[in-house]
Protein backbone atom coordinates (compact mmCIF):
# COMPACT_ATOMS: atom_id res chain seq x y z
CA UNK A 1 0.00 0.00 0.00
CA UNK A 2 1.39 3.35 -1.03
CA UNK A 3 1.85 5.77 1.83
CA UNK A 4 1.08 9.39 0.93
CA UNK A 5 2.22 12.09 0.71
CA UNK A 6 5.25 10.82 -1.14
CA UNK A 7 8.55 12.65 -0.83
CA UNK A 8 10.32 13.58 -4.07
CA UNK A 9 12.30 16.57 -2.87
CA UNK A 10 15.53 14.84 -1.89
CA UNK A 11 17.67 17.67 -3.26
CA UNK A 12 16.24 19.88 -0.54
CA UNK A 13 16.84 17.43 2.25
CA UNK A 14 16.77 13.69 2.81
CA UNK A 15 15.17 11.65 5.54
CA UNK A 16 17.73 10.28 7.97
CA UNK A 17 18.66 6.65 7.50
CA UNK A 18 17.61 4.70 10.63
CA UNK A 19 21.13 3.20 10.76
CA UNK A 20 22.52 6.73 11.12
CA UNK A 21 20.17 7.50 13.97
CA UNK A 22 21.19 4.29 15.70
CA UNK A 23 24.86 5.24 15.48
CA UNK A 24 24.14 8.70 16.91
CA UNK A 25 21.93 7.82 19.86
CA UNK A 26 24.58 6.81 22.42
CA UNK A 27 26.34 10.15 21.87
CA UNK A 28 23.38 12.09 23.24
CA UNK A 29 23.29 10.22 26.54
CA UNK A 30 25.97 7.90 27.89
CA UNK A 31 28.71 9.14 25.52
CA UNK A 32 27.91 12.80 26.07
CA UNK A 33 31.47 14.03 26.70
CA UNK A 34 33.15 17.06 25.21
CA UNK A 35 35.53 15.83 22.54
CA UNK A 36 37.99 18.51 23.65
CA UNK A 37 38.14 17.19 27.26
CA UNK A 38 41.53 15.58 27.18
CA UNK A 39 41.76 14.56 30.83
CA UNK A 40 39.01 12.02 31.42
CA UNK A 41 37.36 9.06 29.75
CA UNK A 42 34.17 10.98 28.90
CA UNK A 43 36.17 13.23 26.62
CA UNK A 44 38.18 10.36 25.18
CA UNK A 45 35.07 8.39 24.23
CA UNK A 46 33.58 11.41 22.47
CA UNK A 47 36.87 12.10 20.73
CA UNK A 48 37.06 8.50 19.55
CA UNK A 49 33.62 8.89 17.96
CA UNK A 50 34.72 12.07 16.23
CA UNK A 51 37.99 10.54 15.03
CA UNK A 52 36.19 7.57 13.56
CA UNK A 53 33.71 9.86 11.80
CA UNK A 54 36.59 11.87 10.38
CA UNK A 55 37.95 8.68 8.82
CA UNK A 56 34.53 7.77 7.40
CA UNK A 57 34.09 11.20 5.81
CA UNK A 58 37.65 11.26 4.47
CA UNK A 59 37.28 7.82 2.92
CA UNK A 60 34.17 8.81 0.96
CA UNK A 61 35.97 11.65 -0.83
CA UNK A 62 39.47 10.18 -1.04
CA UNK A 63 40.98 12.51 1.57
CA UNK A 64 42.92 11.92 4.77
CA UNK A 65 41.27 12.46 8.14
CA UNK A 66 43.40 15.49 9.04
CA UNK A 67 41.94 17.31 6.06
CA UNK A 68 38.36 17.23 7.36
CA UNK A 69 37.04 20.28 9.28
CA UNK A 70 33.64 19.75 10.85
CA UNK A 71 31.17 22.62 10.55
CA UNK A 72 27.48 23.33 11.12
CA UNK A 73 26.65 22.55 7.50
CA UNK A 74 27.43 23.44 3.93
CA UNK A 75 26.50 27.10 4.23
CA UNK A 76 29.17 27.50 6.89
CA UNK A 77 31.63 25.42 4.86
CA UNK A 78 31.02 27.61 1.79
CA UNK A 79 31.56 30.76 3.84
CA UNK A 80 34.67 29.41 5.54
CA UNK A 81 36.20 28.31 2.24
CA UNK A 82 35.56 31.50 0.31
CA UNK A 83 36.06 34.12 2.99
CA UNK A 84 38.85 32.09 4.63
CA UNK A 85 40.80 31.73 1.39
CA UNK A 86 40.31 35.40 0.55
CA UNK A 87 41.60 36.54 3.92
CA UNK A 88 44.53 34.14 3.83
CA UNK A 89 45.63 34.82 0.24
CA UNK A 90 44.49 38.36 -0.54
CA UNK A 91 48.08 39.61 -0.63
CA UNK A 92 48.60 37.28 -3.56
CA UNK A 93 45.57 38.53 -5.49
CA UNK A 94 41.98 39.62 -5.07
CA UNK A 95 40.23 37.85 -7.93
CA UNK A 96 37.71 35.01 -7.49
CA UNK A 97 35.80 33.25 -10.28
CA UNK A 98 32.45 31.60 -9.67
CA UNK A 99 29.24 30.76 -11.58
CA UNK A 100 25.89 32.52 -11.74
CA UNK A 101 24.24 29.15 -10.96
CA UNK A 102 26.01 28.62 -7.63
CA UNK A 103 24.12 28.21 -4.38
CA UNK A 104 23.28 31.47 -2.60
CA UNK A 105 25.75 30.62 0.17
CA UNK A 106 28.56 30.88 -2.40
CA UNK A 107 27.15 33.86 -4.28
CA UNK A 108 26.42 35.86 -1.15
CA UNK A 109 29.81 35.09 0.39
CA UNK A 110 31.36 36.42 -2.83
CA UNK A 111 29.15 39.51 -2.71
CA UNK A 112 30.29 40.11 0.85
CA UNK A 113 33.93 39.98 -0.28
CA UNK A 114 33.23 42.42 -3.11
CA UNK A 115 32.46 45.01 -0.46
CA UNK A 116 35.87 44.31 1.08
CA UNK A 117 37.69 44.88 -2.19
CA UNK A 118 37.53 41.50 -3.90
CA UNK A 119 37.06 41.35 -7.64
CA UNK A 120 34.55 38.61 -8.47
CA UNK A 121 33.78 37.19 -11.90
CA UNK A 122 30.36 35.54 -12.14
CA UNK A 123 30.56 33.31 -15.20
CA UNK A 124 27.40 32.45 -17.09
CA UNK A 125 26.80 28.81 -17.93
CA UNK A 126 25.82 27.38 -21.29
CA UNK A 127 22.21 26.48 -22.08
CA UNK A 128 22.80 22.94 -20.74
CA UNK A 129 23.99 24.30 -17.39
CA UNK A 130 27.68 23.47 -17.87
CA UNK A 131 30.54 25.95 -17.68
CA UNK A 132 32.40 26.67 -20.91
CA UNK A 133 36.02 25.83 -20.09
CA UNK A 134 37.34 28.30 -22.65
CA UNK A 135 35.41 31.08 -20.99
CA UNK A 136 36.75 29.98 -17.62
CA UNK A 137 40.32 30.03 -18.88
CA UNK A 138 39.79 33.41 -20.52
CA UNK A 139 38.61 34.81 -17.19
CA UNK A 140 41.73 33.68 -15.28
CA UNK A 141 44.25 36.40 -14.42
CA UNK A 142 47.45 36.56 -12.42
CA UNK A 143 45.30 38.00 -9.63
CA UNK A 144 43.00 34.96 -9.49
CA UNK A 145 43.35 33.20 -6.14
CA UNK A 146 40.25 31.01 -6.16
CA UNK A 147 37.90 29.28 -8.56
CA UNK A 148 34.62 28.40 -6.80
CA UNK A 149 32.53 26.11 -8.99
CA UNK A 150 30.03 23.63 -7.65
CA UNK A 151 30.30 19.92 -8.31
CA UNK A 152 26.64 19.35 -9.16
CA UNK A 153 23.80 21.83 -9.33
CA UNK A 154 21.01 21.66 -6.79
CA UNK A 155 18.18 22.62 -9.15
CA UNK A 156 18.99 20.79 -12.36
CA UNK A 157 21.57 18.25 -11.19
CA UNK A 158 24.15 18.90 -13.92
CA UNK A 159 27.68 17.81 -13.03
CA UNK A 160 30.44 20.26 -13.90
CA UNK A 161 33.71 19.04 -15.48
CA UNK A 162 35.61 19.36 -12.20
CA UNK A 163 38.86 17.71 -13.35
CA UNK A 164 39.19 20.17 -16.22
CA UNK A 165 38.18 23.08 -14.02
CA UNK A 166 40.78 22.27 -11.37
CA UNK A 167 43.46 21.88 -14.05
CA UNK A 168 42.74 25.36 -15.36
CA UNK A 169 42.70 26.84 -11.84
CA UNK A 170 46.04 25.24 -10.99
CA UNK A 171 47.62 26.26 -14.29
CA UNK A 172 47.13 29.87 -13.18
CA UNK A 173 48.18 29.27 -9.60
CA UNK A 174 44.68 29.51 -8.15
CA UNK A 175 42.99 27.17 -5.69
CA UNK A 176 39.89 25.21 -6.60
CA UNK A 177 36.95 25.09 -4.19
CA UNK A 178 33.83 23.09 -4.94
CA UNK A 179 30.46 23.07 -3.21
CA UNK A 180 29.82 19.34 -3.54
CA UNK A 181 26.72 19.12 -1.38
CA UNK A 182 24.59 17.50 -4.07
CA UNK A 183 27.32 15.20 -5.38
CA UNK A 184 29.01 13.64 -2.35
CA UNK A 185 27.38 10.36 -1.48
CA UNK A 186 25.55 10.20 -4.80
CA UNK A 187 28.38 9.87 -7.30
CA UNK A 188 32.10 9.08 -6.87
CA UNK A 189 33.99 12.16 -5.70
CA UNK A 190 37.76 11.93 -5.25
CA UNK A 191 39.62 15.04 -4.17
CA UNK A 192 42.94 13.72 -5.50
CA UNK A 193 41.74 12.55 -8.91
CA UNK A 194 39.51 15.62 -9.26
CA UNK A 195 42.23 18.06 -8.18
CA UNK A 196 40.07 19.66 -5.50
CA UNK A 197 41.70 21.92 -2.89
CA UNK A 198 38.62 22.68 -0.80
CA UNK A 199 35.25 20.93 -0.77
CA UNK A 200 32.01 21.57 1.11
CA UNK A 201 29.61 18.79 2.05
CA UNK A 202 26.51 18.43 4.18
CA UNK A 203 25.08 15.51 6.19
CA UNK A 204 21.38 16.10 5.63
CA UNK A 205 21.61 15.77 1.86
CA UNK A 206 22.92 12.21 2.25
CA UNK A 207 20.59 10.68 4.82
CA UNK A 208 22.39 12.17 7.82
CA UNK A 209 21.25 14.75 10.37
CA UNK A 210 20.71 18.46 9.78
CA UNK A 211 23.07 20.98 11.31
CA UNK A 212 26.36 19.28 10.51
CA UNK A 213 28.69 19.33 7.54
CA UNK A 214 32.36 19.47 6.71
CA UNK A 215 34.96 21.36 4.77
CA UNK A 216 37.80 19.44 3.17
CA UNK A 217 41.00 21.48 3.22
CA UNK A 218 43.94 20.00 1.32
CA UNK A 219 47.12 19.43 3.37
CA UNK A 220 49.60 18.46 0.64
CA UNK A 221 50.41 19.68 -2.88
CA UNK A 222 49.61 22.38 -2.01
CA UNK A 223 49.06 22.85 1.71
CA UNK A 224 45.97 25.04 1.83
CA UNK A 225 45.10 27.32 4.72
CA UNK A 226 41.98 29.27 5.50
CA UNK A 227 41.55 32.04 8.03
CA UNK A 228 39.02 30.97 10.62
CA UNK A 229 35.69 32.77 10.55
CA UNK A 230 34.73 31.66 14.05
CA UNK A 231 37.18 32.52 16.81
CA UNK A 232 37.41 30.74 20.12
CA UNK A 233 38.97 27.62 21.54
CA UNK A 234 40.98 26.75 18.45
CA UNK A 235 39.14 23.54 17.58
CA UNK A 236 39.53 21.87 14.19
CA UNK A 237 43.19 22.83 13.83
CA UNK A 238 42.31 26.44 14.52
CA UNK A 239 40.11 26.76 11.46
CA UNK A 240 36.75 26.39 13.19
CA UNK A 241 36.34 27.00 16.90
CA UNK A 242 33.35 25.75 18.81
CA UNK A 243 32.58 22.62 20.83
CA UNK A 244 32.14 19.78 18.40
CA UNK A 245 28.62 18.54 17.67
CA UNK A 246 29.59 14.99 18.53
CA UNK A 247 26.29 13.19 17.81
CA UNK A 248 25.90 15.11 14.56
CA UNK A 249 29.47 14.36 13.52
CA UNK A 250 29.03 10.67 14.33
CA UNK A 251 25.88 10.74 12.20
CA UNK A 252 27.67 12.43 9.32
CA UNK A 253 30.38 9.77 9.52
CA UNK A 254 27.88 6.93 9.48
CA UNK A 255 25.98 8.55 6.59
CA UNK A 256 29.24 8.75 4.62
CA UNK A 257 30.06 5.11 5.33
CA UNK A 258 26.63 3.99 4.11
CA UNK A 259 26.97 6.07 0.94
CA UNK A 260 30.45 4.68 0.34
CA UNK A 261 29.11 1.14 0.52
CA UNK A 262 25.83 1.63 -1.27
CA UNK A 263 25.94 4.56 -3.67
CA UNK A 264 27.05 2.64 -6.76
CA UNK A 265 24.08 0.31 -6.57
CA UNK A 266 21.77 3.10 -5.49
CA UNK A 267 22.76 5.28 -8.46
CA UNK A 268 21.88 2.50 -10.92
CA UNK A 269 18.49 1.99 -9.32
CA UNK A 270 17.67 5.70 -9.05
CA UNK A 271 18.76 6.63 -12.54
CA UNK A 272 16.50 3.90 -13.93
CA UNK A 273 13.59 5.34 -11.94
CA UNK A 274 14.51 8.88 -12.95
CA UNK A 275 14.63 7.86 -16.62
CA UNK A 276 11.24 6.22 -16.31
CA UNK A 277 9.81 9.36 -14.73
CA UNK A 278 11.34 11.60 -17.36
CA UNK A 279 10.44 9.56 -20.42
CA UNK A 280 6.87 9.13 -19.18
CA UNK A 281 6.36 12.81 -18.44
CA UNK A 282 7.94 14.14 -21.61
CA UNK A 283 5.25 12.29 -23.53
CA UNK A 284 3.19 15.33 -22.59
CA UNK A 285 3.25 17.94 -25.33
CA UNK A 286 5.46 20.98 -24.75
CA UNK A 287 7.43 19.52 -21.87
CA UNK A 288 11.17 20.01 -21.68
CA UNK A 289 13.96 18.52 -19.56
CA UNK A 290 16.27 21.23 -18.21
CA UNK A 291 20.02 20.72 -18.02
CA UNK A 292 22.54 18.51 -19.77
CA UNK A 293 21.12 14.99 -20.07
CA UNK A 294 24.47 13.17 -19.97
CA UNK A 295 26.37 14.96 -17.21
CA UNK A 296 23.87 14.79 -14.47
CA UNK A 297 23.11 13.34 -11.03
CA UNK A 298 21.31 10.01 -11.15
CA UNK A 299 18.38 11.06 -8.98
CA UNK A 300 17.38 14.53 -10.18
CA UNK A 301 14.99 15.56 -12.96
CA UNK A 302 13.93 19.11 -13.74
CA UNK A 303 11.12 19.45 -16.24
CA UNK A 304 9.26 22.50 -17.58
CA UNK A 305 5.63 22.01 -18.53
CA UNK A 306 4.92 24.94 -20.80
CA UNK A 307 1.74 26.99 -20.33
CA UNK A 308 1.19 25.94 -16.71
CA UNK A 309 2.61 27.75 -13.72
CA UNK A 310 4.78 25.76 -11.33
CA UNK A 311 3.25 26.69 -8.03
CA UNK A 312 -0.27 26.15 -9.30
CA UNK A 313 0.93 22.83 -10.67
CA UNK A 314 2.44 21.73 -7.36
CA UNK A 315 -0.87 22.45 -5.71
CA UNK A 316 -2.57 20.12 -8.18
CA UNK A 317 0.04 17.39 -7.70
CA UNK A 318 -1.70 16.25 -4.56
CA UNK A 319 -0.01 14.00 -2.06
CA UNK A 320 3.47 14.53 -3.40
CA UNK A 321 6.29 16.85 -2.39
CA UNK A 322 8.40 18.37 -5.17
CA UNK A 323 9.78 21.84 -5.76
CA UNK A 324 9.40 24.45 -8.48
CA UNK A 325 11.51 27.13 -10.12
CA UNK A 326 8.50 29.35 -9.91
CA UNK A 327 8.92 31.87 -7.14
CA UNK A 328 5.35 32.95 -6.82
CA UNK A 329 5.67 32.88 -3.06
CA UNK A 330 8.83 34.93 -2.82
CA UNK A 331 8.54 38.65 -2.40
CA UNK A 332 10.47 39.31 -5.60
CA UNK A 333 8.22 37.11 -7.76
CA UNK A 334 11.36 36.27 -9.71
CA UNK A 335 11.61 32.76 -11.08
CA UNK A 336 14.67 30.57 -10.47
CA UNK A 337 17.93 32.39 -11.22
CA UNK A 338 19.51 29.05 -12.07
CA UNK A 339 17.01 28.31 -14.82
CA UNK A 340 17.27 31.88 -16.08
CA UNK A 341 21.05 31.44 -16.28
CA UNK A 342 20.47 28.60 -18.73
CA UNK A 343 18.77 31.14 -20.94
CA UNK A 344 15.32 29.75 -20.19
CA UNK A 345 12.61 32.32 -20.75
CA UNK A 346 10.83 33.44 -17.60
CA UNK A 347 7.64 31.64 -18.53
CA UNK A 348 9.47 28.31 -18.88
CA UNK A 349 11.26 28.92 -15.59
CA UNK A 350 7.91 29.58 -13.93
CA UNK A 351 6.69 26.27 -15.37
CA UNK A 352 9.42 24.04 -13.99
CA UNK A 353 9.21 21.22 -11.47
CA UNK A 354 12.17 19.51 -9.80
CA UNK A 355 11.77 15.84 -8.93
CA UNK A 356 14.41 14.61 -6.47
CA UNK A 357 14.49 10.86 -5.92
CA UNK A 358 16.25 9.31 -2.97
CA UNK A 359 17.32 6.16 -1.15
CA UNK A 360 13.79 5.46 0.03
CA UNK A 361 11.98 6.19 -3.25
CA UNK A 362 10.19 3.20 -4.73
CA UNK A 363 8.98 2.35 -8.21
CA UNK A 364 5.43 2.44 -6.89
CA UNK A 365 5.98 6.04 -5.81
CA UNK A 366 7.42 6.97 -9.19
CA UNK A 367 4.41 5.45 -10.95
CA UNK A 368 2.15 7.43 -8.65
CA UNK A 369 4.12 10.59 -9.40
CA UNK A 370 3.87 10.06 -13.15
CA UNK A 371 0.11 9.55 -13.10
CA UNK A 372 -0.47 12.39 -10.68
CA UNK A 373 1.72 14.85 -12.57
CA UNK A 374 0.14 14.07 -15.92
CA UNK A 375 -3.31 14.56 -14.47
CA UNK A 376 -2.28 17.85 -12.89
CA UNK A 377 -0.66 19.22 -16.04
CA UNK A 378 -3.66 18.32 -18.15
CA UNK A 379 -6.06 19.81 -15.60
CA UNK A 380 -4.16 23.09 -15.42
CA UNK A 381 -3.83 23.34 -19.17
CA UNK A 382 -7.61 23.14 -19.37
CA UNK A 383 -7.59 26.24 -17.16
CA UNK A 384 -4.77 28.00 -18.99
CA UNK A 385 -5.54 30.79 -21.45
CA UNK A 386 -1.99 30.41 -22.79
CA UNK A 387 -2.55 26.76 -23.62
CA UNK A 388 -5.76 27.68 -25.45
CA UNK A 389 -3.93 30.34 -27.44
CA UNK A 390 -1.11 27.93 -28.23
CA UNK A 391 -3.65 25.38 -29.44
CA UNK A 392 -5.27 28.04 -31.63
CA UNK A 393 -1.88 28.76 -33.17
CA UNK A 394 -1.55 32.23 -31.67
CA UNK A 395 2.06 33.34 -31.26
CA UNK A 396 2.27 34.41 -27.61
CA UNK A 397 5.26 36.60 -28.37
CA UNK A 398 3.10 38.67 -30.71
CA UNK A 399 0.90 39.77 -27.80
CA UNK A 400 1.70 42.93 -25.93
CA UNK A 401 1.52 41.75 -22.34
CA UNK A 402 0.97 44.25 -19.60
CA UNK A 403 3.97 43.65 -17.33
CA UNK A 404 2.91 44.07 -13.77
CA UNK B 1 2.68 28.26 3.51
CA UNK B 2 -0.73 26.65 3.72
CA UNK B 3 -3.61 27.73 1.53
CA UNK B 4 -6.96 28.76 2.99
CA UNK B 5 -9.89 26.38 2.61
CA UNK B 6 -11.60 28.81 0.26
CA UNK B 7 -8.57 29.00 -2.05
CA UNK B 8 -8.38 25.22 -2.09
CA UNK B 9 -12.11 24.97 -2.80
CA UNK B 10 -11.97 27.37 -5.77
CA UNK B 11 -8.74 25.83 -6.99
CA UNK B 12 -10.03 22.27 -6.82
CA UNK B 13 -13.51 23.06 -8.17
CA UNK B 14 -13.02 26.18 -10.23
CA UNK B 15 -16.30 27.85 -11.18
CA UNK B 16 -17.05 29.06 -14.69
CA UNK B 17 -13.97 27.85 -16.52
CA UNK B 18 -14.28 28.39 -20.21
CA UNK B 19 -14.41 30.64 -23.21
CA UNK B 20 -17.08 32.98 -24.57
CA UNK B 21 -17.18 34.08 -28.19
CA UNK B 22 -15.13 37.23 -28.06
CA UNK B 23 -16.34 38.35 -31.48
CA UNK B 24 -19.87 38.83 -30.11
CA UNK B 25 -20.83 42.39 -29.34
CA UNK B 26 -22.38 41.31 -26.06
CA UNK B 27 -19.11 39.78 -24.80
CA UNK B 28 -16.37 41.74 -23.08
CA UNK B 29 -12.91 40.19 -22.72
CA UNK B 30 -10.11 41.17 -20.36
CA UNK B 31 -6.65 39.63 -20.73
CA UNK B 32 -4.21 40.81 -18.08
CA UNK B 33 -0.82 39.83 -16.66
CA UNK B 34 2.15 38.41 -18.50
CA UNK B 35 3.63 34.92 -18.91
CA UNK B 36 7.03 36.22 -17.73
CA UNK B 37 5.46 37.23 -14.43
CA UNK B 38 3.87 33.83 -13.96
CA UNK B 39 0.29 35.14 -14.07
CA UNK B 40 -2.09 35.59 -16.98
CA UNK B 41 -5.85 35.94 -16.46
CA UNK B 42 -8.50 36.00 -19.11
CA UNK B 43 -11.92 37.00 -17.86
CA UNK B 44 -14.99 37.29 -20.07
CA UNK B 45 -18.47 38.60 -19.42
CA UNK B 46 -21.67 38.30 -21.42
CA UNK B 47 -23.96 41.29 -20.96
CA UNK B 48 -27.67 41.69 -21.82
CA UNK B 49 -29.43 44.77 -23.20
CA UNK B 50 -30.01 46.09 -19.67
CA UNK B 51 -26.26 46.01 -19.00
CA UNK B 52 -26.66 43.06 -16.66
CA UNK B 53 -23.96 40.42 -16.63
CA UNK B 54 -25.62 37.12 -17.50
CA UNK B 55 -22.55 34.95 -17.79
CA UNK B 56 -18.86 35.06 -16.87
CA UNK B 57 -16.00 32.73 -17.76
CA UNK B 58 -12.32 32.62 -17.00
CA UNK B 59 -9.07 30.89 -17.78
CA UNK B 60 -5.96 31.58 -15.72
CA UNK B 61 -2.27 30.69 -15.94
CA UNK B 62 -0.91 31.15 -12.46
CA UNK B 63 -0.64 29.91 -8.92
CA UNK B 64 -3.50 28.54 -6.87
CA UNK B 65 -4.39 31.96 -5.48
CA UNK B 66 -4.57 33.48 -8.96
CA UNK B 67 -6.87 30.71 -10.13
CA UNK B 68 -9.05 31.06 -7.03
CA UNK B 69 -9.20 34.87 -7.38
CA UNK B 70 -10.45 34.67 -10.94
CA UNK B 71 -12.87 31.86 -10.16
CA UNK B 72 -14.33 33.93 -7.33
CA UNK B 73 -14.52 37.00 -9.57
CA UNK B 74 -16.69 35.15 -12.11
CA UNK B 75 -19.06 34.10 -9.34
CA UNK B 76 -19.41 37.66 -8.11
CA UNK B 77 -19.87 39.10 -11.59
CA UNK B 78 -22.88 37.04 -12.59
CA UNK B 79 -26.10 38.91 -12.00
CA UNK B 80 -24.44 42.27 -11.41
CA UNK B 81 -24.87 45.31 -13.65
CA UNK B 82 -21.67 46.45 -15.33
CA UNK B 83 -21.70 49.54 -13.11
CA UNK B 84 -22.03 47.51 -9.92
CA UNK B 85 -19.31 45.16 -11.11
CA UNK B 86 -16.90 48.08 -11.16
CA UNK B 87 -17.23 48.39 -7.40
CA UNK B 88 -15.58 45.00 -6.81
CA UNK B 89 -12.33 45.83 -5.05
CA UNK B 90 -9.29 43.62 -4.89
CA UNK B 91 -9.34 43.81 -1.10
CA UNK B 92 -12.79 42.16 -1.10
CA UNK B 93 -11.16 39.20 -2.84
CA UNK B 94 -8.24 39.21 -0.40
CA UNK B 95 -10.68 39.09 2.48
CA UNK B 96 -12.98 36.45 1.04
CA UNK B 97 -10.09 34.10 0.15
CA UNK B 98 -7.90 35.03 3.15
CA UNK B 99 -4.96 35.68 0.85
CA UNK B 100 -1.60 36.31 2.54
CA UNK B 101 0.34 39.50 1.70
CA UNK B 102 2.53 37.80 -0.93
CA UNK B 103 -0.61 36.85 -2.85
CA UNK B 104 -2.30 40.25 -2.90
CA UNK B 105 -1.07 40.78 -6.45
CA UNK B 106 -3.34 37.89 -7.54
CA UNK B 107 -6.39 39.82 -6.34
CA UNK B 108 -5.13 42.99 -8.01
CA UNK B 109 -4.86 41.11 -11.25
CA UNK B 110 -8.43 39.82 -10.87
CA UNK B 111 -9.70 43.37 -10.31
CA UNK B 112 -7.79 44.53 -13.38
CA UNK B 113 -9.29 41.68 -15.40
CA UNK B 114 -12.83 42.66 -14.35
CA UNK B 115 -12.29 46.30 -15.33
CA UNK B 116 -10.59 45.40 -18.54
CA UNK B 117 -13.46 43.07 -19.55
CA UNK B 118 -16.04 45.75 -18.75
CA UNK B 119 -14.11 48.31 -20.76
CA UNK B 120 -13.88 45.98 -23.72
CA UNK B 121 -17.66 45.59 -23.59
CA UNK B 122 -18.23 49.35 -23.19
CA UNK B 123 -16.02 50.30 -26.12
CA UNK B 124 -17.60 47.63 -28.32
CA UNK B 125 -21.02 49.10 -27.54
CA UNK B 126 -20.21 52.73 -28.12
CA UNK B 127 -19.63 53.73 -24.52
CA UNK B 128 -16.59 55.53 -23.22
CA UNK B 129 -13.90 53.44 -21.54
CA UNK B 130 -13.57 53.92 -17.81
CA UNK B 131 -10.26 55.32 -16.74
CA UNK B 132 -8.38 52.55 -14.96
CA UNK B 133 -6.37 53.61 -11.99
CA UNK B 134 -2.88 52.24 -12.41
CA UNK B 135 -2.55 51.10 -8.86
CA UNK B 136 -0.72 48.62 -6.70
CA UNK B 137 1.77 47.35 -9.26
Amino acid sequence: MLKTPIYLDNNATTPMDPRVLEAMLPYFTEKFGNAASRNHPFGWVAEEGVDYAREQVAKLIGATEKEIIFTSGATESDNLAIKGVYEMYKDKGNHIITLTTEHKAVLDACKHLEKLGANITYLDVESDGLVDLNKLEAAMTDQTILVAIMYANNEIGVIQPVKEISAIAHKYGALYFTDAVQAVGKIPVDVIADGIDLLALSAHKMYGPKGVGALYVRRKNPRVKVTSQMDGGGHERGMRSGTLNVPGIVGLGKACELCYNEMAEEAVRLSALRDKLESSLTVLEESYVNGNANHRLPHTANISFKYVEGEGLMMAMKDMAVSSGSACTSASLEPSYVLKSLGLSDDLAHSSIRFGLGRFSTEEEVDFAIENTMKAVNHLRELSPLWEMFKEGIDLDSIEWAEH
Amino acid sequence: MAYSDKVIDHYSNPRNVGTLDKSKKSVGTGLVGAPECGDVMRLQIEVDENHMITDAKFKTFGCGSAIASSSLATEWLKGKSIDDALTIDNMDIVEELALPPVKIHCSVLAEDAIKSAINDYRVKNGMEAIELEKSHH
